[in-house]
């Protein structure tokens, strides 16, 4: 008798606290918790991409340098300033977790521009070397190399993108809630800026000035 | 000295504010960065080319003869094996370069297969002088970027600068097909893995959902009705009907019950009309001018 009366009750009770949480829960995803950490692991796999894509690329390098050397030896200086830019830019590596912190992906990015622009000096020289322009593993590298700076440019414009997204996600309405209320250690992540070298005009030196 | 608390007066009321007219205001709000996150999408999408089918000649260079020619080619190999390839050319760049262009256009047109990303993009801009083959992320390491730079420097250019255009995009897919075809097995395997099944396991879970949805909802309004109508009356309130006593009045049902949003995704129209796949590239190919 007791037990009845204790045992109908207690069911009666936890029926509708289910049909609550089956409802509610749903709900809470359509309110969109969901949404930050979606953005954030959008945004982290868009920076694993923009890596992967510029480690691409120093693999190439290797193979490329000694390539040149074997029909351009004397343009020595532009080939060790392409192999030391390669170390300095492998160095820095920056983390999912370090995205946060703008310094350390301008350091990153000012590594990898210093690369960028050794490469296409080695370019620029190699033009001069008709034996090393026919090579077919020459061709074959530089139209890696092109493939891959074109795949680096698609991967950053993507990470920007989604950067873009998750740092909204933080700061716009409904969004916002979440981020005050629950995902309190989210900060926004650190973006791309436009290379300084692609804001100034090209400059065109015909060899009148030495050293320029 | 000011008091720091005289700040507190002037945020109260305003506060107090906000909250009596938030409902119509938060509303004015949403629709406002609803309309917001939507404009943009339409104006990108405005600009670039609609896929009309398998060659997108907006350009004009390509004769009729070569462009059905072509169109068949394509929808067969896309039968083969799954792989999209498609041409298209365009007027002008409007002063951007062909690379960023010819990866929007591609990801806009979602070339390939959603699963296996194997579309290729053969890109022309005759008064720019300039073309790119743009591969997808699951055929990169088929159609190298090596082999679409032969492809460009070896067939397109030549014909091109002789201004054969028709001659030299036949020649160029016709390689592209070659080069693709050169791991048959591999073909083969694509294809039967994206066979389109005339009723695909999508189709069936959703098919599924909605039911479950339907007997829910309607399933007690139907039991509430039914049996009085068809049903054999017991008492009051206690109808029998398909050998199943019936109770409507007794536990009247939550009634409630939601309409189950528009959910339209995943149904691929199945009409005659070519579209994409929904796969994507990363830039992998390569460019060049002539």
């Amino acid at each position: 008798m007791l037990a009845q009366r204790l045992a109908r009750p207690s069911t009666f009770r936890t029926l509708p606290a289910f049909l609550m949480m089956a409802i509610v829960l749903p709900l809470l995803a359509g309110c969109g918790y969901n949404t930050i950490p979606t953005a954030e692991e959008n945004a982290k796999a868009a920076w694993s991409e923009v890596l992967n894509q510029y480690q691409r690329r120093a693999d190439l390098i290797p193979n490329l340098v000694e390539t040149v050397k074997g029909y351009a030896s004397h343009e020595k200086d532009t080939l060790d300033a392409v192999v030391e830019a390669r170390a300095k830019a492998t160095q820095i590596t920056v983390t999912p977790e370090t995205l946060k912190d703008p310094e350390a992906l301008k350091k990153f990015q000012d590594a990898q521009a210093g690369l960028t622009s050794a490469l296409s000096r080695l370019i620029a020289v190699s033009e001069a070397y008709p034996d090393l322009k026919a090579n077919q593993n020459f061709l074959a590298l530089q139209a890696q190399l092109e493939g891959t700076e074109n795949r680096i440019a698609v991967a950053r414009r993507d990470y920007i993108q989604a950067v873009r997204d998750y740092n909204l996600t933080l700061k716009t309405f409904p969004s916002v809630l979440w981020a005050t209320f629950w995902f309190r250690g989210n900060e926004p992540f650190a973006n791309f800026t436009v290379d300084e070298d692609k804001m100034q005009p090209p400059k065109v030196d015909f060899g009148t000035k030495q050293g320029g | 000295m000011q008091p720091p608390p005289s700040a507190l007066p002037d945020i109260s009321p305003s506060t107090g504010g906000i909250s009596v007219g938030a409902p119509r205001s938060y509303i004015a709000i949403l629709g406002f960065l609803l309309g917001f996150l939507l404009f943009p999408l339409t104006a990108f999408a405005a600009d670039l080319p609609a896929l009309t089918g398998r060659v997108v000649d907006n350009a004009g260079i390509i004769d009729a003869g070569t462009k059905a020619a072509l169109s068949q080619k394509l929808a067969d190999f896309e039968t083969k094996g799954s792989d999209q390839i498609v041409v298209a050319t365009i007027s002008s760049l409007a002063g951007e370069e062909i690379e960023p262009y010819a990866n929007r256009l591609f990801r806009f047109w979602k070339l390939g297969q959603a699963k296996e990303n194997n579309g290729v993009l053969l890109l022309v801009a005759p008064n720019d002088r300039k073309m790119r083959i743009e591969v997808g992320y699951g055929l990169e390491g088929t159609l190298t970027d090596l082999h679409t730079k032969l492809i460009i420097e070896n067939d397109m250019v030549p014909a091109f600068r002789a201004g054969d255009f028709s001659g030299g995009i036949s020649k160029a897919v016709d390689d592209i097909v070659m080069v693709l075809e050169g791991n048959p097995e591999e073909l083969v395997a694509r294809g039967k893995r994206n066979e389109q099944a005339p009723f695909n396991t999508d189709n069936l879970f959703f098919a599924v959902f909605v039911s479950i949805w339907l007997i829910i909802v309607f399933g007690s309004i139907a039991a509430s009705i039914l049996p009085p109508i068809f049903g054999q009356k017991l008492g009051p309130g206690r109808y029998r009907w398909l050998g199943m006593t019936f109770e409507p009045g007794r536990r009247s049902s939550s009634g409630g019950g939601w309409s189950s949003g528009s959910s339209g995704g995943g149904w691929s129209s199945g009409g005659g009309g070519f579209s994409g796949g929904g796969g994507s590239s990363g830039g992998g190919g390569s460019s060049g001018s002539w």
